[in-house]
């Protein structure tokens, strides 16, 4: 299987060949250059996919398989640090996710960012965070993940700088890699202390398809630290998936294009963190169970607190991307809920793969809708929108789709993974399935209070009719809604699962019954309160909550709490006082020093005058002196 | 305490050089400069002569006051610096330099009396020997100089062709 | 009155402080070269005087000799240099002498 090298290989000299001469190709010939790339990694992804799925098992297991693997840094025998490809089934169906929503977006781009300045830059830097996904996902140890990770990091901050001359995309860019940095911290010093007390970074083969060979033989010390090192490595895939509390940059990043948007901070970069404990699931479930039940905690608090600020929210992106927070937070909760790596208790595990690929595909479809409708109406406000039903009939049927696959209406893709998910958080806890449930009504609120207040309620004055986007920019959306469609039916548990072993999805009656009930009376509520051009009853509670609506309206000042904490304790308390002593006494010392021997010099270069009398006349007395000094001292 | 020829021409010398030494830096003219020098150089040639030291007497004579006191009038002629000498000398710098000047004066001057040479051994008038003077120049035994005379001839060879390319017109 | 050993220093001493005030003091390099002289005989008398009233061989006075020598050929150097720079620079006060200072 080596030709998934040129999955790793084309888009990356894509990104060479577009950065370096796209300014003197046409745009349209970069646009379609980049799209047919991604065409061929995304056929090439399929077939590789096809290829390892129809492997026969050995046990019953997909067997791992690393395609390439050389060392690129020896440090010892055991420890040393390999660039390759390997791959088993989560990182082939993150294959298949990041090369389909990947060449939807640049199908998309070639409409989206028609005639913008820069066109080939932009499509340069997709290439390149096309090329560090896949190595993210395809990476055979941690460090290559995290070299990877930060790569996708740096193309994120590019491509939410795109518009580089607009000062909110500057500030967003800057807060997003800020932000993801400050995680990846945790991360770095969980590979280290994972290095050090594990002596290996490889993702060796055991039981089920992932793991750490030596990891069964640790010793005393490494069963406390692993847990450490795991949960500091969370730490980064928190950063990375916008858990709370450090979610803050995922809102801002929506300054970027919107199809970058979809890409990245909804369908594959922001799944990352998930992708990580994912990948590390054999020894969280061996070694550190508390700190993944921990996750399951973080994930439910998350996803409860970004769907309560995305029912007030009036920006549609940002809508979007408090629905991504919280749809992310349910699969961490999904995978943070398993209690053993059978294919029982380890359902979670599946649920949480499944709820990936099935978001990736309807929240790309979402924000690429979002991105015909900013296009149409130039505007992000939902006050600006309404009733654009009539207007633009492809991109309001897929939208309804994807919302009705998010909200968990059965037949869409959404229902088949939400479910999952409650039924192994109902395993877990009924208390947690419970609170999950709500938010999974909750979510099919504010994704129809989103749908009525763009294509319903009151028309709003346009400057021209809006009108469809053209054909590049809906077929993506069309693709993207079929598989929303059918996605559910995919036996997925044949494929992907926490051993490794087949598991037949079968649903849970009761749980699939309630949380459709939820869904229905969320979206009814949602139709009964937005559908109308008048909204006495949404009017009506916001006047009545109107702290909790201003509150949730600004994020709950999560925000302004950072920016209080960094601008007035840490810069004024820790930074100034620092500050002051380097350029004081630090830089100060050698101003001094500076200045000292400047002085020194100026002072005594008459010493050195070249006149000869002079010289004489200091010897001359010199030689009196010595002579003094004899006669009287030393006798 | 009986007055010789000698003591009265010695102490008529030394009053001589060291009135023309006090002249010889402090008068205005280089060329009455050179002058007072050509005197002092002839009472040191004297003194030379009352140690009973005729050859380095003439010697004396012949290089100091024949050769460099010639080549100093010329390089004075030549130079033409008479009306750069007139140009007012610094307080200043005359004050510091006599008060070094007389500083060491003092100092070597409290050494040389207030030390007592014992063992002196009175000139006896017997002049020193041609003969031997040759000898001592000529031979490489102990007190004789071959070689610092020979080293001083190639001293000699070369500063006259230096002096003769430094001062050559190009 | 017999002449003594330190009526020869004396009138060196004398000498000497003479060359030590001229070499300090003048401005012009012929006038230091000729307190130079005057230093340089007062080296020789000294010679000349500490070999006869003290010592029996003659060591002292060769010294002189060649002091003498090596006085004339610096001399003859010097004021070829003087010569060599009055003819570049038309002046040969020290404080003109400034050209390899820097």
């Amino acid at each position: 299987m080596e030709y998934t090298l040129f999955i790793m290989l084309l888009p990356v000299l894509m990104f060479l060949f577009l950065g370096l001469a796209g300014h003197k190709l046409r745009p349209a010939v970069a646009g379609i250059l980049g799209c047919c790339s991604l065409g061929i990694v995304a056929i090439l992804s399929y077939y590789a996919a096809w290829q390892y799925f129809s492997m026969p098992r050995v046990n019953g297991i997909y067997q791992p398989v690393t395609v390439f693997n050389f060392e690129w840094l020896h440090f010892t025998d055991k420890l040393h640090i390999d660039l390759g490809i390997l791959l088993d089934p989560i990182s082939v169906m993150m294959l298949v996710v990041i090369s389909t929503v990947s060449l939807m977006v640049h199908i998309y781009s070639m409409g989206y960012m028609h005639g913008e300045k820069g066109f080939q830059r932009y499509y340069a830097f997709l290439s390149l965070f096309t090329f560090s996904m896949l190595g993210l996902v395809v990476a055979t140890n941690i460090f290559q993940m995290y070299l990877f990770w930060e790569l996708v990091g740096v193309s994120s901050y590019l491509l939410i700088g795109f518009y580089y001359s607009k000062p909110s995309a500057i500030a967003a860019s800057k807060k997003a890699f800020i932000v993801t940095r400050f995680a990846d911290l945790g991360f770095l010093i969980g590979i280290l202390v994972f290095g050090y007390f594990v002596g290996s970074f490889n993702f060796e083969t055991v039981g089920a398809g992932t793991g750490f060979g030596g990891a069964a033989l640790l010793g005393d010390a490494a069963r406390v630290m692993v847990p450490l090192a795991l949960g500091l490595m969370f730490i980064g895939g928190a950063g990375k998936s916008a858990m709370f509390p450090l979610h803050i940059w995922l809102p801002d990043a929506m300054e970027g294009p919107t199809p970058v948007s979809a890409l990245i901070h909804a369908a594959t970069m922001v799944v990352a963190g998930v992708y990580l404990v994912a990948r590390m699931f054999p020894l969280f479930i061996d070694y550190a169970p508390e700190v993944l039940h921990l996750i399951a905690y973080v994930g439910v608090f998350t996803a409860f607190f970004a769907a309560a600020i995305a029912c007030v929210q009036t920006d549609i992106k940002r809508v979007l991307a408090f629905s991504t927070i919280s749809q992310i937070a349910f699969m961490m909760v999904a995978v943070g809920v398993c209690t053993a790596a059978t294919a029982h208790e380890g359902l979670g595990y599946m649920a949480s793969m499944f709820h990936l690929f099935t978001h990736a595909m309807f929240k790309a479809c979402l924000f690429l809708g979002a991105g015909a409708i900013i296009h149409a109406v130039h505007s992000n406000e939902m006050s600006h929108m309404g009733g654009l039903r009539k207007y633009m009939p492809i991109t309001h049927i897929t939208f309804l789709i994807c919302c009705l696959s998010i909200a968990g209406i059965p037949p869409f893709s959404g229902f088949f993974s939400k479910d999952e998910i409650l039924t192994a958080c109902l395993e877990f806890s009924p208390v947690v399935y419970w609170i999950m449930s709500i938010i999974a009504g909750m979510t099919a609120f504010y994704m129809f209070r989103l749908y009525y207040g763009i294509f319903w309620g009151k028309e709003a004055r346009h400057e021209h009719t809006p009108h469809e986007a053209p054909a590049n920019m809906t077929v993506p959306l069309i693709v993207l809604a079929a598989i929303t469609c059918v996605a559910g039916f995919i036996p997925f548990g044949h494929f992907v699962s926490s051993n490794g072993e087949t598991y037949d999805i079968h649903l849970n009656t009761t749980v699939a019954t309630i949380s459709t009930c939820i869904a229905v009376v969320a979206i009814l509520l949602a139709t009964f309160m937005y559908r109308k051009a008048e909204q006495p009853v949404a009017d009506m509670l916001g006047k009545k909550l109107r702290g909790l609506h201003t509150a949730a309206y600004h994020r709950f000042y999560i925000d302004e709490i950072y920016q209080f904490i960094t601008h007035r304790i840490i810069f004024r308390c820790i930074s100034t006082p620092i500050a002051w002593f380097d350029r004081h006494v630090v830089d100060g010392f050698f101003n001094f020093l500076a200045w000292s021997s400047q002085e020194g010099s100026w002072s005594i270069r008459n010493l050195q005058s070249g006149r000869v009398q002079q010289y004489a006349y200091a010897f001359f007395i010199g030689v009196i002196a010595l002579v003094l000094i004899l006669l009287f001292v030393v006798i | 305490m009986d007055i010789t020829l000698q003591s009265i021409v010695f102490v008529l010398v030394a009053l001589a050089m060291i009135l023309c030494s006090v002249l010889t830096v402090t008068t205005k003219s280089l060329l009455r400069s050179a002058t007072y020098l050509l005197f002092v150089l002839l009472g040191t040639a004297l003194l030379y002569f009352l140690l009973d030291y005729t050859f380095l007497g003439a010697a004396q004579i012949i290089v100091y006051a024949g050769g460099i006191v010639v080549l100093f009038v010329f390089a004075i002629l030549l130079t033409r610096s008479d009306k750069s000498l007139n140009a007012k000398l610094k307080v200043s710098k005359i004050l510091s330099s006599a008060v070094a000047a007389v500083a060491g004066l003092v100092v070597f001057g409290f050494c040389i009396l207030s030390h007592s040479f014992a063992g002196q051994i009175a000139p006896s008038g017997k002049e020193l020997d041609m003969k031997e003077v040759g000898i001592a120049l000529m031979g490489d035994g102990k007190f004789q100089y071959l070689l610092p005379f020979e080293a001083v001839s190639i001293l000699l060879l070369a500063c006259l062709i230096g002096g003769i390319l430094i001062a050559r017109k190009r | 009155m017999e002449i003594q050993l330190e009526y020869y220093l004396v009138i060196s001493l004398v000498m000497m402080a003479c060359g030590v005030y001229g070499f300090l003091s003048r401005r012009n390099t012929l006038a230091m070269l000729i307190s130079i002289e005057l230093m340089l005989n007062a080296a020789d008398i000294n010679f000349a005087a500490f070999n006869r009233y003290l010592f029996s061989n003659y060591e002292g006075h060769f010294f002189a000799i060649f002091g003498i020598a090596i006085a004339a050929a610096e001399t003859a150097v010097a004021i070829a240099i003087m010569i060599n720079i009055y003819r570049n620079l038309k002046s040969i006060q020290t404080k003109d002498l400034e050209e390899m200072k820097h």
